[in-house]
């Protein structure tokens, strides 16, 4: 079935759907988790210490989401370009009447995305940007992420990378939510112009949701 | 009123095309866009210059032969209307007007705004039929249909071909074209036999050749001159998904 599916060009879409999804999926459930620093150190450190004691099935989890990223990825860019071969001629005037900035921009977005996964990784879960306030443990005994995570977004060129960061994620969403919809069949007369409306709508409490850890870091409102 | 037109002129197929510029005198508003051009093409003829090759067929709006992309629109801003229907009353005195070509790798240009369009008629032949006996005319009548499917059909079947949805694609699909066929022949009982390699049939015949893929731009369903609308694709989708169950 997955031969059939790399051939057509629904298949292809499809995939990038189903990705897509999961990973939006993943964006939610990160954000949720994330909440739990405005709780202090008693909040994000034990949620970290339950989410490591999960042991085989958080690396189960992240292997799904990795091989998510990587179909998403890769049919991303192998779509792309054969959908820009497919149009090798620009009009000399073009007027846009239905596709927006965040539409027509999925594979630039796409890949600032990327780069920012790799840049967060090294962040907060490899810890080898900050390695001095990332290693820490609690009085507890647990890994202290409330630390590494309150002193990172102290420095305020670390807070301007995440909201850029952020304001990429809104156009992605944007318009991957709505498209994913589309692909995997929900659409009708009246719930194209709810789901376009709702697209960039989840697009951004996700994002208000994520730079208000940063923003009320960073305005010292987030104390242990 | 006068206007200038920045025309696509290309020789031939071969040939590299570029824009030229023209000025159009003493144009009527109540002239037909493709009558405007007609009158253009007339002093040009007095000129001992080349006409500019268009499409064109029944200028009623219904057989989709025109194909003008004018100042960056298929078809033109005018909403559901064919370029043939477009009147230069809606144009100002002074404008400068852009027409360029139907674009997509899957229309090369014949001749200046004339394209060939043969993919789209290769992607019918693959699967855009019923290849049941549906038996004579009065038959027709014996097996009823509910009026919403039939409703739902012909809302998809007024598709006329003239491939604006590819031209304002920015991937060069034909997702709207396909969908607009798959998802009519789906909804009624004589089509859903074959409904299933239809669907495949239809969307890999159409990657082969050379359009691009959808990514939900919906610049197609803009363009439309019928108001096409994308929910056709989402059922075309839909058939796909039921169709890797068989």
């Amino acid at each position: 079935m997955f031969a059939k599916l790399f051939k057509n060009s629904v298949g292809r879409k499809l995939i990038m759907a189903a990705t897509g999804l999961g990973m939006i999926g993943f964006v939610v459930m990160h954000l949720l988790g994330n909440f739990s620093i405005f709780l202090g150190p008693e909040g994000i450190n034990v949620y970290a210490a339950r989410l490591q004691s999960l042991g085989p099935l958080l690396w189960v989890a992240r292997l799904g989401i990795l091989a998510m990223a990587a179909f998403h990825i890769t049919f991303g860019i192998w779509l792309t370009l054969e959908n820009r071969r497919a149009k090798p001629e620009a009009y000399a005037v073009r007027k846009r009447q239905a596709s927006t900035f965040g539409s027509e921009t999925m594979i630039y977005s796409g890949l600032l995305l990327l780069t920012f996964v790799v840049f967060h990784l090294l962040h907060f879960t490899l810890r080898v940007i900050f390695p001095e306030t990332s290693n820490l443990i609690d009085s507890a005994g647990r890994a202290d992420v409330f630390t590494m995570v309150t002193e990172s977004f102290r420095k305020f060129p670390v807070v301007v990378i995440y909201l850029a960061a952020m304001a990429v994620l809104f156009f992605h969403v944007g318009h991957g939510f709505k498209s994913l919809v589309q692909t995997i069949g929900l659409n009708n007369d009246k719930t194209l112009p709810l789901f376009g409306k709702a697209s960039p709508l989840l697009a951004l409490v996700l994002v208000l949701g994520y730079i208000s850890i940063p923003m009320l870091i960073l305005f010292g409102l987030v104390k242990g | 009123m006068n206007l200038t037109l920045f025309v696509w002129r290309q020789k031939n197929a071969k040939e590299k095309g570029r824009m030229e510029r023209y000025e159009a005198h003493d144009v009527d508003p109540d002239m037909s866009f493709l009558e405007m051009l007609d009158v253009v093409n007339q002093d040009l003829i007095h000129n001992g210059k080349e006409p500019i090759a268009f499409d064109h067929d029944c200028r009623e709006g219904i057989c989709g032969t025109c194909s003008l992309t004018v100042n960056g629109i298929p078809h033109g801003e005018q909403k559901r209307t064919t370029v043939c229907q477009l009147h230069m009353r809606h144009f100002k005195d002074g404008d400068s007007i852009y027409i360029e070509p139907f674009r997509a790798r899957a229309f090369p240009v014949v001749k200046d705004l004339v394209v060939d369009r043969q993919a789209l008629d290769t992607v019918i032949q693959s699967g855009g039929y019923v290849s049941v006996s549906t038996g004579e005319a009065q038959d027709g009548n014996t097996l009823l249909i509910p009026r919403h499917d039939a409703e739902y059909s012909m809302d998809a079947a007024e598709c006329i071909g003239c491939g604006a949805c590819v031209a304002a694609c920015p991937n060069g699909s034909a997702m709207l074209f396909v969908g607009a066929k798959v998802a009519s022949l789906a909804q009624l009982p004589q089509g859903k036999v074959e409904a299933a390699q239809r669907v495949c049939v239809m969307t890999e015949t159409m990657l082969d050749q050379g359009f691009g893929n959808c990514s939900n731009h919906y610049e197609c369903e803009a363009a439309c001159p019928k108001g096409i609308s994308v929910k056709f694709i989402a059922k075309l989708n839909r058939e796909y998904l039921k169709s890797l169950k068989e």
